[in-house]
C-alpha cells in the first residue's frame, strides 16, 4: 500500500515536472487579455501545453519582460525600434482591437448620435459642454438633443486604450495636441477618471448623459449606444465590425521595424478610425523559449480567430499573419525550427 | 538558568520591540531611495504644482496632497461627533436590552472590509448623491461621507469602551449633588473618557488617510484641484492604486513614490501632534 501511494506520488511528481516544461508565462496588458485567456484553454486543451497569461497592464507587461521575469511580455502601445535594441526584444502584433465612443443618452440609440472627430476632441477637452451644443445639433438634425451637461469619462489608470484614443485625437485636433498631447496618462482637462475598462463601462451605465471610450469588446459586452464617426477623409462610418476589418486591411506592417505601427486614422472610405493592434514581445537570448511561445500564437493564427471575433476584436488580415512567420524564421525563433 | 531565561527573554522583547523600528527605517529609506531623481528634478515645487501629465513628464502633487488632506478632514468632521453621539447613547442613555444588539451591530460594521463601503458607495451612494448635490455623484464630498461612514464604527467602539470605564462612584456622586443627565455627561464622562476619545480619532486618522479602496470608486480620480465640494478629486492612495501598474517612465515611478513618501511623512506628523500635544493635554488636565 505505502508503495503503492509513494509510486503514486513519483508519477505525479515527474508528470508535474513533465508538464512544467511545456508551461510559458506572458504578462501584460489588460485589453487582449480574454482572448489571451480563451485561446491559452484551447490550446491546452488541443496540445496539452500551458500558458499562464496575467493582465497587468502594458506598462507592467514591458517591465516584466525587459527584467526577464515572464516568457512574453504584451503592450497595447507599440515599442520603437530604437527602444526594442536597447531592451533586446522582438515584438509583433497578435490581434486588433478598435475603440469606440460610447454615449449614455436615454432616448438616443447605437450609432445614431454623429461626432465629426474634431468635436470628440471639443467634448473631452471640455470645450463642447452641452449635448444640444450648435457643433453637435448641425450634424444631427433628425435627434432630439437634450439641454443636459455632459460628462466624460476617462481612465484614471495609465493604459495602452488612452495611448490610441489620444492619438487619434491629436490627429483630428490642434488644440488636443498641442494642450493635451499624447499618453498612456494624460492631464485631463475635464470629466471623471475610472480604473479600467470595466470601470469606464460601469459609470458609463449608471451616469445619464455621460460619454467615454471603450474597447469593442466591452460596448459589445454591456450593448453601449457607440457614435457613429469620421473616417480619416471626414465621411462618416458605424462603428460596425465591417468597418474595423476595413480599416485593418490598410496597415502597411515593416518587419525591419519590429511592425513599428499605429494604425489609427488608416485610408479608405470604410476605414473605422481608431483601431490599434496589440503586441507581443519576446527576449531576444531566450531562443527556446522564444519558440515555445511562438508555437502558441502560430496555433492561435491557425485556430483562434472565431474566438477572437466572438469576444469582440479583428483577427490579423492572412498577409500580415505570414509576415509575422517570415519575421520568426528570419529571426531563428519560428515554432518549426 | 533561570538568569539565562531572563536574559534571553529580554533580548527576545528587546528585539520586538526594536523590530518596528527597523521596519519603520526600512519603509521610509525605500520610499526615499525610489523617490530620489523625482525629488531632485521637482524639488518642493512638487508639493504646489498643480498638473499632473505623465504624458509630457509633468509631474505635480498638489492635487493628491490637497485631496488626501481635505477628504480626511472632512470625514473626521462628520464622523467625531456622530461617533460621540452613538457612544454617550449606548453607555448613558439606551436600556440594557438595547445596548447589546446595537453594540454588536457597530462591531460588525467595523469589521466590513473597505471595497465594501467603495462597492456600495458608487453603486447605491453616487447616484443619491447626484440627485441631491448635483455634479456627477463622484467628488471630494461623496469621499467624504463614505470615508466617515467607514470610520464610524471604529470610532463609536472604541469611544463607547472609555466611556464604560467611567467609575460609577464618580457619576452618582454628580447625580446625588443634583447634576441633570447632561450635566453628568458632560462635566463626568467626557473629561473622564477624553483620552479614550482623542485615541479613537487618532486611530481612525490613520486609517481614513491611508484608505485606497473605497475612496477610489468614489472619489473621480482626476488630478485636479476640486472648486467645489462636488467635484471630482484625487487622493495619494488613489492616485497610487490607479497608476501605479502603469508607470513605465523612470520619472513617473519615482513621482509616484515621492506621493507615496508625502503621505508616509504627513500620516507622521499628523499623528505625532495628535499623540503628543493633545494626548499630553488631556492627561496634564487630569
Amino acid at each position: 500500500m505505502v508503495k503503492r501511494v509513494a509510486l503514486t506520488a513519483i508519477a505525479t511528481a515527474t508528470f508535474t515536472l513533465s508538464l512544467q516544461a511545456e508551461r510559458i508565462s506572458g504578462a501584460g496588458a489588460s485589453f487582449p487579455a480574454p482572448l489571451y485567456y480563451d485561446w491559452a484553454y484551447d490550446y491546452h486543451k488541443a496540445t496539452g501545453k500551458e500558458v499562464n497569461y496575467q493582465s497587468i497592464g502594458s506598462g507592467g507587461g514591458i517591465k516584466q519582460v525587459g527584467s526577464r521575469i515572464v516568457d512574453f511580455g504584451a503592450s497595447d502601445k507599440p515599442l520603437k525600434p530604437k527602444k526594442l535594441d536597447k531592451k533586446r526584444l522582438y515584438q509583433f502584433p497578435a490581434v486588433i482591437g478598435s475603440i469606440v465612443v460610447v454615449y449614455n443618452i436615454p432616448g438616443i440609440g447605437d450609432a445614431e448620435l454623429r461626432l465629426e472627430n474634431k468635436d470628440i476632441a471639443d467634448i473631452f477637452m471640455g470645450k463642447i459642454r452641452y449635448w444640444d451644443d450648435k457643433a453637435i445639433a448641425q450634424d444631427n438634425p433628425h435627434l432630439k438633443l437634450p439641454h443636459e451637461k455632459i460628462t466624460v469619462i476617462h481612465r484614471s489608470d495609465g493604459s495602452g486604450t488612452t495611448f490610441n484614443f489620444s492619438y487619434f485625437l491629436s490627429n483630428v485636433s490642434e488644440d488636443w495636441r498641442n494642450e493635451i498631447g499624447v499618453g498612456k496618462a494624460l492631464s485631463w482637462p475635464t470629466g471623471i477618471g475610472a480604473k479600467g475598462n470595466e470601470g469606464i463601462s460601469n459609470l458609463l451605465k449608471q451616469t445619464p448623459y455621460s460619454i467615454g471610450y471603450v474597447e469593442y469588446a466591452y460596448k459589445k459586452r454591456n450593448s453601449f449606444s457607440a457614435a457613429t464617426i469620421q473616417t480619416k477623409n471626414g465621411k462618416w462610418v458605424k462603428p460596425a465590425e465591417e468597418n474595423f476589418i476595413a480599416a485593418a486591411k490598410y496597415a502597411s506592417w515593416d518587419p525591419n521595424k519590429h511592425f513599428y505601427q499605429i494604425l489609427a486614422l488608416q485610408p479608405g472610405d470604410n476605414s473605422y478610425p481608431i483601431v490599434a493592434a496589440t503586441f507581443i514581445l519576446l527576449p531576444r537570448e531566450k531562443n527556446e523559449t522564444n519558440k515555445k511561445v511562438t508555437a502558441f500564437f502560430d496555433w492561435a493564427f491557425k485556430n483562434g480567430d472565431e474566438s477572437a471575433q466572438r469576444l469582440g476584436y479583428i483577427p490579423l488580415p492572412q498577409s500580415t499573419k505570414d509576415m509575422i512567420r517570415a519575421y520568426w524564421k528570419k529571426h531563428n525563433i519560428d515554432p518549426s525550427n | 538558568m533561570h538568569k539565562v531565561v531572563d536574559k534571553g527573554f529580554e533580548a527576545l522583547a528587546k528585539l520586538s520591540a526594536f523590530f518596528v523600528l527597523i521596519v519603520l527605517a526600512a519603509i521610509f529609506w525605500v520610499l526615499f531611495k525610489e523617490a530620489e531623481p523625482a525629488i531632485e528634478t521637482f524639488g518642493l515645487e512638487f508639493l504646489t504644482n498643480q498638473k499632473w501629465a505623465p504624458n509630457l513628464e509633468i509631474f505635480g502633487g498638489a492635487p493628491a496632497i490637497f485631496g488626501s488632506i481635505v477628504s480626511t478632514f472632512l470625514a473626521m468632521i462628520i464622523a467625531t461627533p456622530i461617533a460621540i453621539g452613538i457612544a454617550i447613547f449606548l453607555t448613558e442613555i439606551a436600556f440594557e436590552k438595547l445596548k447589546t444588539p446595537i453594540g454588536t451591530a457597530i462591531e460588525m460594521l467595523a469589521a466590513i472590509p473597505s471595497i465594501i463601503y467603495g462597492m456600495w458607495g458608487l453603486f447605491y451612494f453616487a447616484p443619491l448623491m447626484r440627485e441631491w448635490f448635483g455634479g456627477n455623484g463622484l467628488g471630494l464630498l461623496t469621499a467624504a461621507i463614505v470615508l466617515s461612514i467607514m470610520i464610524l464604527p471604529f470610532m463609536a467602539a472604541i469611544t463607547r469602551d472609555s466611556m464604560n470605564t467611567t467609575p460609577h462612584i464618580l457619576k452618582e456622586s454628580a447625580y446625588a449633588l443634583g447634576a441633570t443627565k447632561w450635566d453628568v455627561i458632560k462635566d463626568v464622562v467626557i473629561p473622564y473618557a477624553k483620552a479614550g476619545i482623542i485615541g479613537s480619532i487618532i486611530l481612525a486618522l490613520g486609517r481614513a488617510i491611508g484608505e485606497t479602496m473605497a475612496v477610489t470608486f468614489v472619489m473621480g480620480n482626476v488630478h485636479r484641484i476640486p472648486k467645489e465640494l462636488t467635484d471630482p478629486a484625487t487622493s495619494i492612495p488613489v492616485t497610487l492604486a490607479n497608476e501605479f501598474t502603469e508607470a513605465d517612465s523612470d520619472l513617473y515611478y519615482s513621482s509616484l513614490f515621492y506621493l507615496a513618501l508625502i503621505l508616509f511623512v504627513i500620516s507622521f506628523i499628523v499623528i505625532a501632534i495628535a499623540k503628543f500635544y493633545f494626548l499630553k493635554k488631556s492627561r496634564s488636565a487630569k
